[in-house]
């Protein structure tokens, strides 16, 4: 099952390491990572989606917990949570694909935020399912790159991960 | 006054009480070791090789429950301590190692004996730091002694680049330091530790069976006060044996691979499981859904949350450390108005004692071959089991752990996790270093005993007595074992040639050398070495069947109850 995992962590160097570090060394799955400091600049925040077993998801938050490093481990989706993930798409916009990906941007309530007279850059927020669904709209062969951040997410209402 | 990072280093050691420094110099750490050179609170031992620098700290830790102190230079001085740094992170061993690194402005530029310490050592040590500062090199080291002591204990490395050494700053040692990231859980949960209580108590076939932890946590006297308590049967681990008095009718023997057909039998079979300071590892259970075929209950104690439930199911999980969760249970036994059930007890017990009829471990004995088992045998006879026994891996580790009763905590001193080649006789220097007047021989074998037989240089400067105990069967031992009985007696590269003769090897490190070819000698020569040779260090050569075997054993893979026997072969 698909679990997001989220980490504070003391912003040292090094501590991303340790993190992946111990995914590759125990053969643990990681589908996407983002870190990135919090409001306090001594700690960093880092989202991890990973898939495996119960048993494999419990043993990948005690051995995080089990890091010096991490001040707090929490599997978001234990509960109500919200996700997102930011991509950017740089497409091909020329005659009649300029309109049309113009307008397909608007449904997916995307901007665009890069203009030539060939391409446009997009920049679009949504779950995981929602970039893709944008993906599979537009003519694969239009699409010049695309880069995407990773999946972060918080928990609903009260739950929350501070020191 | 300021002081240089070189004076505090050395300043912290002294504030935490470190009396012997396991190492070797080099550019990075000269600063330091001029430092250490001015001052005679601390002794260092200067190894001849940084492996055994690690080893000889963690050997030290082993056996007196002090943090073991070593210290290597940058590159391959650190590359060379990994072995050792890896070997006391598997058995929880807690080390500081203090490592000497290229000054801070040529890191990344591939200078001279640069090696990114940090990265290599991550995945082999609790905690590792790079110290960028001066100002935080005092707290730094602090947090290291701190973090290796408490918890699940393990080495924390401090890597120390060159200049750091010769900045300046005010000297100010932390008494205490608080972590936010770090809060090891002491006590064990109350409802949990009830519930365990209770399954005490209903047991029908109930077993104890711990670990290293118990050792490393300094809990065998409540483990062995609880056991005599209930009266259940208890086994041990590798690492675990001592925290049980060997020789006490309650304990079957160590379980596992190697272990005694009681301990593996009972533990397969018994309905109560009472896991602490273990792990379930593979060479303990065997095959995991082998074990879990056989319905039972199991409570596990233990201060790392992540060794429980990792292999096998648990019911009671219990995270604490291991004498406060003794403690706990044992009070909440003496309330209890419950008693361990008698009649179930008494044909659990006749069920053992049949099992125990089988007498596992017996070997046959002729009259021109020395069996290693005997010679182990008679080394405990004629120290009285009151030795310190270091050993290193393979066959004759197997043989010393059956045939050399432990009684007390502390005495067996081996690479359980990693399986550590080479460990034995810098440990047994380590042993030697912490327990000045103790006896302390090394059971090795031909094969182990040349990864570290450099070592020989450092016991004659050092005047350490240890004897060495060397099970010379011409073959590394426990792979021709395994070749013999899944590979179809292809001896793949284990036959050792060109062995050196080891009595002229020990003579001219200045040492005493025996050897030993017929049963007949083995005594004797054992006497000659312990008595006639108190105070020197004796190598011993036994020349043994070169086709013992170590047995019972569970091919890998297999279940608890699917032993091979002596007999069966």
């Amino acid at each position: 099952m698909r679990h997001i995992i989220s980490i504070l962590i003391e912003n040292e160097s090094g501590a991303l390491s340790r993190v992946s570090g111990l995914f590759s060394a125990r053969g643990y799955n990681i589908d996407s990572l983002t870190v990135a400091p919090t409001e306090d600049p001594s700690l960093s925040r880092m989202t991890i989606v990973s898939i495996g077993s119960d048993d494999i998801i419990e043993q990948i938050t005690k051995q995080l917990n089990k890091l010096i490093d991490i001040v707090k481990v929490v599997d978001l989706s234990e509960a109500a949570h919200i996700e997102r993930e930011l991509m950017l798409v740089k497409v091909r916009a020329t005659g009649k694909d300029r309109e049309e990906m113009k307008r397909v941007a608007d449904i997916f309530r995307g901007h665009i935020i890069d203009v030539t007279e060939s391409s446009y850059v997009i920049e679009l927020t949504g779950n995981g399912a929602k970039l893709d669904a944008f993906l599979d709209a537009i003519d694969r062969s239009l699409i010049l790159e695309t880069v995407r951040t990773g999946v972060c997410g918080i928990g609903r209402g009260d739950r929350i991960l501070k020191v | 006054m300021q002081l240089t990072g070189a004076e505090i280093v050395i300043r912290c050691l002294q504030e935490e009480k470190v009396e012997h420094v396991f190492g070797y110099p080099g550019g990075s750490v000269l600063f330091i070791y001029d430092e250490m050179f001015k001052q005679d609170q601390i002794k260092h031992i200067l190894v001849r090789h940084e492996q055994a620098a690690v080893h000889a700290a963690d050997a030290y830790s082993r056996s007196s429950n002090k943090v073991g102190v070593c210290m290597v230079t940058s590159g391959p001085g650190v590359t060379n301590a990994v072995t050792g740094i890896a070997t006391a992170y598997c058995d929880s061993i807690p080390l500081v190692i203090i490592t000497g690194q290229v000054p801070t402005a040529y890191i990344g530029q591939d200078a001279f004996q640069e090696a990114d310490t940090v990265g290599i050592t991550r995945p082999c040590v609790k905690h590792n730091f790079l110290v960028k500062d001066v100002k935080d090199l005092a707290v730094t080291i602090k947090k290291a002694f701190y973090l290796a002591k408490t918890g699940r204990p393990g080495p924390v490395l401090v890597d120390i680049p060159k200049d750091i050494t010769i900045h300046k700053t005010d000297f100010h040692y932390p008494k205490s330091v608080a972590m936010r990231s770090y809060n090891p859980v002491v006590k064990g949960h109350t409802g949990q530790i009830k519930k365990a209580v209770q399954l005490l108590l209903d047991a029908k076939r109930p077993m104890i069976y711990t670990g290293g932890g118990v050792i490393l946590s300094d809990a065998a006297e409540k483990l062995t006060k609880l056991t005599r308590m209930l009266g259940y049967p208890i086994t041990q681990t590798l690492m675990g044996l001592g925290a049980y008095p060997a020789t006490d009718r309650l304990f079957l023997g160590m379980l596992g691979m190697h272990g005694t057909y009681e301990a593996n039998m009972a533990m397969q079979e018994c309905d109560v499981l009472v896991a602490i300071g273990a792990r379930f590892d593979d060479r303990v259970i065997g095959n995991p859904d082998h074990f879990s075929r056989v319905a039972r209950k199991i409570i596990h104690v233990d201060i790392d949350p992540s060794s429980i439930s990792k292999r096998v199911r648990v019911d009671v999980p219990i995270v604490g450390n291991v004498p406060d969760v003794l403690d706990e249970i044992i009070k909440q036994l003496e309330a209890s108005e419950g008693k361990p059930d008698a009649k179930h007890l008494a044909s659990w017990w006749k069920q053992i004692e049949e099992w125990r009829k089988k007498d596992s471990l017996k070997y046959k004995m002729g009259s021109d071959l020395i069996m290693p088992q005997y010679v182990v045998e008679k080394l405990y006879e004629i120290t009285g089991g009151e030795a310190f026994v270091t050993s290193d891996v393979g066959q004759h580790q197997m043989w010393a752990a059956q045939y050399y009763k432990f009684d007390k905590p502390r005495r067996w001193i081996n690479s359980g996790g990693l399986g550590t080649m080479g460990f034995g006789l810098p440990a047994a220097m380590g042993v030697r270093f912490a327990n000045p007047k103790a006896t302390v021989a090394c059971i090795t074998g031909e094969g182990s005993i040349q990864m570290n037989i450099q070592e020989l240089s450092t016991c004659k400067q050092f005047h350490l007595p240890v004897k060495i105990l060397c099970l010379n069967n011409g073959y590394l031992g426990m792979v021709r074992q395994w070749q013999q009985m899944f590979h179809g007696n292809r001896y793949a590269e284990s036959y050792v040639d060109a062995l050196p003769d080891f009595v002229k090897l020990a003579e001219a490190y200045g040492h005493v050398g025996i050897r030993a070819t017929q049963p007949a000698d083995v005594e004797p020569a054992l006497k000659e070495a312990f008595v006639k040779h108190k105070n020197e260090l004796v190598f011993l050569d036994f020349l043994t069947d070169k086709t013992a075997n170590v047995f019972p054993m569970i091919a890998a893979g297999k279940g608890l109850s699917e032993m091979i026997l002596a007999e069966e072969l």
